[in-house]
């Protein structure tokens, strides 16, 4: 099957009309000994054939309408709006391009204005790009962003309780410049200003620090954002946007950038992508920031339209001297997030976030009841917590994942001596019942695992 | 004034809303658990709408962008042919969509297999060994790959200093290489749009990590001396770097594997077709021999061994890999899409593509040849550039011919670039185009050149139809209005 509309009479007589004989006059330029390769790839399927197949896919990995997901680590379970897939999946949106003709793409122009708008009230920020590819690679252009700002300075400071997979990519991105990267362990599960005033220097040119954190634990953004500050480094605050509805603001508490992952605003999990990264700094930072950006600006008539601005920081432009590689952003995804937050406003938000608080705090207090469970983390938490299990996470996860239940991530997956800890969100998602299901499971599994590890 | 659709903001009013959560529990208690410090002084101001006021902002702005849905769109190298449908129904199936990527392995066989399958799919399209599809865009795909290339040559004692790419290349190019901590040599490219091969030779040393070409190039053109390149560049020791956004033309045709590329970058949302959403999400697998192989992203994909029926798991364990460059795997909901897409095809269909999209090119520069001037005569590739120079000439801008162009429905081609074509117009029609609409659009190409002889003023207004008219783009950066904060901006 191919989407070609043209006969291959037609294409033929197209090749004439060009002015050739045949096709292979129109490709005399590529070597003979590269031609047709033999391709060994499955043989073409009719739609009726490739929904059967992709079907066959679908049914073969459990989905959370199949079971009950208490997975989060980054990537997290909400309740997503009808509305939110029905607009974005209109093909004016979906197979429209980035808006280079801004006068025949006022529609893509306009959301991107709009969201730079929601995520500059919802982190307190003033200026918001127009998203970045994920969290991950998100944090990792903050990076690179402030070591540019200062040449005296040339490290940073990731808190320990950043996402794993956030400082890899860090790392990753960093392997080609000169940069000092430290990080900051953890006590109690938080990050601790007097642990940070003893690394920051005058030589640190950004601190990196995620809250609610990677293990849950909602940090005290104002405290390390003073010692941040003292020194004259940049703050950059890793939120989940969902807390924002309830919790203090990154422009609130004082950082100089927030960035991280907006999966969480209307995006389903979609095994890890594609999300969308947020990123939001002061307007002292505005011209260093990557990626797209939309204005408003006024047309020749002086009415009120959008463009893409300040383009000159940009690789199209710049070339090797651009302020990021970043060609496209997520519109799509940013479009998600504009209509997710709409639909919510902010008392729907805030509700979202007040119940992701209760139903976490409910589930971590059933769990501590339960033989064995505990948790070793004292410290105020969002939506997610760390549990300590009586026999070894992975074990006991497995175990429940055969009764379909995903009881969280287990800690060994990102330290291999974390061995008896695992990573366990509730969201709106969950109901009470839902939670009691999971712990009555727990306890039984918890139980039955551990006699037959004693036996 | 007019306004064409007011903003979400402006349509609040406060108390209304939509999307109902249901009543929360156990809330005042639990609150009760975060220190009052942490919690946000004054709610975030969002809009306050009810569901039919989202309704219909959205689907007007929609109705305010030209897309593929709705428009011929032929943006040169940016292949926006059309997204088959299935590809996206695919996608949201929940055993897709509602996956999460920290569930056990045994519980996402299915996605892996199709991952797996994917990859393998890739390396046999484009004649390479291995593949990631870790990188979220083509951008993002180069950096991962010169990244690859920088390990690659420090295992082998040094890292070297440069990368060379031809000056008709992507922006991304020099822009990914100087991330990956390399100086970039700019190389000019020959009078007939191709590597110059004495330029090369020139810039060609034992500091030469690699050289980025795309091919068929940024003009349309297949570099006729390919073979003579990799041999040039092999003996100094250095690679040659594949950017993919091209490989349109070469589907089933040609692989850059065969014809010596090294490391490649893929698009998937261009060659396969994976929906371009306003500007992402994309998808930027990368590809590499064999000697690359263990500098690839992790975690990888494998078969477990001695697995009958197959079993498939992420293997973390590296030592030489580059890393992680993003979480997770990758753009998975596109990696479905661009699966579905391939598996429609099989090689038959790829190959039929390629050969439409070659000869759609064809037929519209044959008819638009005598009008416009065409710097490199002869047959061209997938798509091809044109100069306005004579229309520059004669009072119209490239600018003006595209923004002309949207008066007739089309979206315009991709103008000034590259760079080494004087008021370039670069258009690539796909192959997805009817022949019919393909007169279409060369018969409005020639009514513009018209209208230029006779009345050039003209087009210095268009468009005349858009919803709004041309934007002020120095206002838009000197006076930077980037998020509405309740008035009018200037």
């Amino acid at each position: 099957m191919d989407y070609v509309p043209n006969s291959d009479a037609q294409l033929q007589s197209m090749v004439e009309a060009s002015g050739f004989r045949t096709f292979e006059e129109l490709i005399a330029s590529v070597p003979q000994d590269l031609r047709f390769p033999e391709l060994k790839l499955p043989k073409p399927l009719t739609e009726l054939e490739l929904q059967r197949e992709m079907k066959r896919l679908a049914s073969r990995n459990t989905s959370s309408e199949q079971a009950l997901s208490f997975l989060g680590a980054g990537a997290y379970e909400h309740f997503i709006p009808t509305v939110v897939d029905y607009l974005s999946g209109r093909g004016e949106f979906y197979t429209a391009y980035t808006p280079y003709q801004a006068e025949a793409s006022q529609g893509t122009l306009q959301v991107i204005y709009e969201y730079q708008t929601l995520m500059c009230r919802l982190t307190g920020l003033d200026v918001s790009n127009a998203s970045l590819y994920d969290g991950a690679s998100g944090v990792a252009e903050a990076a690179f962003m402030c070591l540019n700002l200062d040449p005296d300075r040339g490290k940073i400071i990731v808190s320990a309780g950043v996402h794993p997979e956030y400082l890899q990519t860090i790392r990753t991105y960093a392997r080609g410049i000169n940069v000092r990267i430290e990080v900051l362990p953890l006590a109690d599960g938080a990050t601790r200003p007097e642990d940070l005033a003893a690394g920051v220097d005058t030589a640190t040119a950004a601190v990196f620090v995620q809250s609610p954190n990677f293990f849950g634990v909602i940090e005290d953004m104002e405290s390390l954002g003073d010692v941040i500050h003292g020194k004259g480094a940049q703050f950059v605050a890793i939120p989940n946007p969902i807390s924002l509805g309830l919790l203090r603001a990154p422009g609130e508490y004082g950082a100089d950038i927030a960035v991280g992952e907006g999966q969480p605003l209307g995006m389903p999990v979609s095994y890890g992508g594609p999300y969308l990264g947020f990123f939001t700094c002061t307007k002292a930072l505005v011209h260093k920031i990557p990626g797209r950006l939309v204005g408003r600006t006024r047309d020749t008539c002086g009415d009120l339209g959008y463009c893409l601005t300040l383009q000159a920081r940009e690789q199209h432009i710049r070339r090797e001297k651009a302020t990021s590689n970043i060609c496209t952003n997520q519109s799509l995804m940013a479009l998600r997030a504009t209509i997710y937050l709409s639909m919510l406003g902010p008392r729907g938000l805030h509700e979202i976030a007040a119940q992701n608080v209760a139903l976490s705090h409910y589930a971590a207090e059933q769990i501590a009841r339960v033989e064995g469970c505990r948790l070793p983390l004292t410290r105020p938490f969002f939506n997610e917590f760390v549990v300590k299990t009586p026999v070894p996470a992975r074990v006991l996860c497995e175990e429940l994942a055969e009764q379909g239940i995903f009881a969280g991530v287990p800690l060994s997956r990102f330290d291999p001596a974390r061995t008896d800890e695992m990573l366990v969100c509730v969201t709106e998602t969950k109901t009470r019942e839902d939670i009691d299901s999971y712990v009555a499971a727990l306890r039984e599994v918890a139980r039955r695992v551990e006699e037959g590890v004693k036996g | 004034m007019k306004t064409i659709e007011p903003l979400i903001f402006e349509k609040s009013v406060p108390g209304n809303r939509a999307s109902p959560v249901p009543e929360s529990v156990a809330s005042g208690e639990s609150l009760g658990a975060l220190p009052r410090g942490f919690l946000r002084q004054t709610a975030p101001a969002l809009p306050e709408v009810s569901e039919i006021d989202v309704v219909r902002h959205f689907t007007r702005l929609s109705q305010l962008n030209f897309s593929v849905d709705t428009n011929f769109y032929p943006l040169g190298s940016c292949t926006m042919k059309y997204n088959p449908k299935i590809n996206d129904r695919a996608a949201t199936l929940p055993g897709f969509a509602a996956i999460h990527p920290y569930q056990p392995d045994a519980s996402v066989q299915g996605a892996l297999e199709m991952l797996f399958e994917l990859e393998r799919m890739l390396c046999e399209i484009t004649g390479m060994d291995a593949v990631t599809l870790q990188p979220a865009a083509g951008a993002h795909g180069e950096f991962t790959g010169i990244l690859c290339i920088r390990s690659y040559h420090e295992s082998r004692g040094n890292r070297r200093k440069k990368v060379i790419v031809p000056d008709s290349s992507h922006g991304t190019n020099p822009s990914s290489a100087r991330l990956a901590g390399y100086e970039v040599v700019t190389i000019p490219s020959g009078r007939d749009g191709c590597v110059d091969l004495s330029a090369l030779e020139k810039a060609l040393d034992e500091e030469v990590a690699a050289i980025m070409l795309t091919n068929p190039n940024t003009v349309g053109l297949f570099e006729k001396d390919i073979l003579k390149i990799r041999e040039m560049v092999h003996a100094k020791g250095a690679l040659l770097y594949y950017d993919g956004a091209n490989l349109n033309a070469l589907l089933g045709l040609a692989r850059p594997g065969d014809m010596g590329f090294d490391v490649i970058h893929l698009n998937l949302h261009k060659s396969f077709s994976t929906p371009h959403g306003g500007g992402g999400p994309g998808a930027g697998p990368v590809g590499v021999k064999k000697e690359l192989e263990a500098y690839l992203p992790t975690p990888r994909l494998v078969r477990r061994p001695g697995s009958d029926p197959a079993q498939f798991q992420w293997d973390d364990n590296r030592p030489d890999s580059i890393g992680k460059v993003r979480s997770f795997y990758g753009n998975f909901g596109v990696l479905v899409r661009a699966y579905t897409y391939i598996r429609a095809h099989g090689a038959e269909g790829l190959r039929r593509s390629s050969r439409g999209a070659i000869i759609n090119a064809n037929y519209l520069k044959a008819k638009l040849r005598e009008v416009y001037n065409d710097p490199y005569p002869g047959p061209c590739m997938h798509e091809f550039v044109l100069s306005g120079e004579k229309q520059k000439q004669q009072g119209s801008s490239a600018r003006d011919i595209a923004k002309r162009l949207l008066d007739f429905g089309y979206h315009a081609p991709t103008i000034y670039w590259p760079m080494i074509v004087k008021e370039c117009l670069m258009i690539e029609p796909t192959e997805t185009e009817s022949r019919k609409t393909l007169d279409g659009f060369a018969e409005a190409m020639v009514q513009i050149a018209r209208e230029i002889t006779e009345d050039p003023k003209k087009l210095a207004s268009a468009p005349y139809t858009m919803p709004v008219q041309r934007m002020d783009e120095v206002k838009a950066a000197r006076q930077l209005d980037v998020r509405f904060d309740g008035q009018f901006g200037g």
